[in-house]
């Protein structure tokens, strides 16, 4: 009897990896991100950011106080929920880190080189001034109901822009986004992979960042994500804070609108 | 030159529960840069903790602690308004001091 009780044990033992293997990883990656929960290092981002967005910076002398995210000069809570819109004093669509770049300048007197300088931070000796910046600003539209209007023209052209490349097949590997978040129950190793044209996914995706990534010691944003997809899909590198990157993340952000922003957020 | 720590730290029960961020690069030594050097080791070595003028915490950090470490432990006793202050020293002597308040 207990013979073939154990026996039954083991079989069962040898059959479990294969199928729970997934499911499990995913369980043990929620487990940690829980356990650091009250311990996000993107926190130390945040700080940095609030005192980088309250001091007088470049020839101008000007903080971003008179800075408009969209929701009028100098108010930062809920905007990043709001964000990419379109911006009557420019005409066009701009999403968080075009916008600091467009105050970085024209408020500040900061030449556009010096203002995207280090936009992806390495490390304390190349501390990145945008990351911190957009780490505080998202951090103010936590709990914020992520609503991003395509009611404009433009905005509508920027979101169907981004619709595009979305499914623009190309490079080396013959790839589009869609390859990999076109579809349900994808994956990359152990990494499951959001199926970014369903609500909840895409909700659930971009409510997420910008994120503290553990494995580079570094809040990345949206925009380092995905510069970092056309890495991995072997594009050229896309320019920063460009009009086509904008468009992209317009084409992501409006489908995950009705989600609970939630980011800075803690990525393996 | 250390950028500020964040500390939390809050009273539940009999014990306080103390919550520390700091920023820090936490280099093991072992690895390489873009030339192939090695990066030097460089981590945060002590860190004490002291709630009003007692020590409630002392620790030898190495470097297998990862970079921006999050600590966080329970000492007996507390109460709000307390002084929580977290001090820490790295191998290249580099020190920072941040205090909290117990809420």
């Amino acid at each position: 009897m207990i013979a073939a009780r154990s026996c039954l044990a083991l079989f069962a033992v040898m059959l479990a990896p294969a199928v729970m293997a997934q499911g499990s990883t995913a369980d043990e990656i929620a487990k940690y991100r829980e356990a650091l929960q009250q311990g996000n290092p993107a926190e130390l981002w945040e700080a940095r950011g609030e005192d980088l967005w309250k001091q007088k910076r470049g020839p101008k002398n000007a903080s971003f106080e008179r800075c408009d995210l969209g929701q009028g000069p100098g108010v930062v809570k809920g905007a990043y929920a709001r964000l990419p819109k379109y911006f009557p004093d420019v005409d066009k669509v701009m999403d968080v880190e075009q916008r600091l770049v467009y105050c970085m300048t024209t408020l500040q007197g900061i030449p556009e080189v010096e203002a995207v300088k280090n936009h992806f931070g390495n490390g304390s000796e190349q501390r990145s001034v945008m990351e911190a910046l957009v780490a505080w600003i998202a951090s103010e539209s936590r709990g914020a109901t992520i609503d991003v209007s395509v009611a404009h023209p433009k905005e509508k052209e920027a979101y169907e822009l981004g619709r595009q490349m979305f499914f623009y097949r190309a490079g080396p590997y013959d790839f589009a986004c869609a390859t990999c978040h076109g579809e349900a129950g994808k994956r990359i190793r152990l990494q499951d992979l959001p199926d970014l044209l369903a609500t909840k996914d895409a909700q659930r995706a971009y409510a997420t960042w910008p994120g503290y990534r553990v494995s580079q010691g570094e809040v990345r944003t949206m925009q380092h994500r995905l510069y970092d997809c056309y890495r991995q899909q072997r594009f050229p590198e896309p320019k920063y804070a460009s009009d086509g990157i904008t468009a992209l993340t317009m084409f992501l952000a409006h489908n995950a609108n009705g989600g609970r922003f939630d980011a800075p957020a803690l990525k393996r | 030159m250390a950028e500020p720590m964040k500390i939390r730290a809050s009273t539940v029960g009999d014990s306080t529960e103390v919550k520390v961020l700091m920023s820090h690069e936490m280099e093991t030594g072992q690895r390489k840069d873009a030339k192939g050097q090695v990066i030097p080791a460089w981590f945060i070595q002590n860190v004490t903790v002291t709630w009003n003028d007692k020590t409630v915490l002392s620790a030898q950090w190495g470097t297998a602690i990862s970079k921006n470490p999050f600590l966080s432990f329970k000492f007996k006793g507390g109460a709000k308004g307390d002084r929580i202050t977290v001090t820490w020293t790295d191998n290249r002597g580099d020190r920072r001091t941040d205090v909290a308040v117990v809420a």
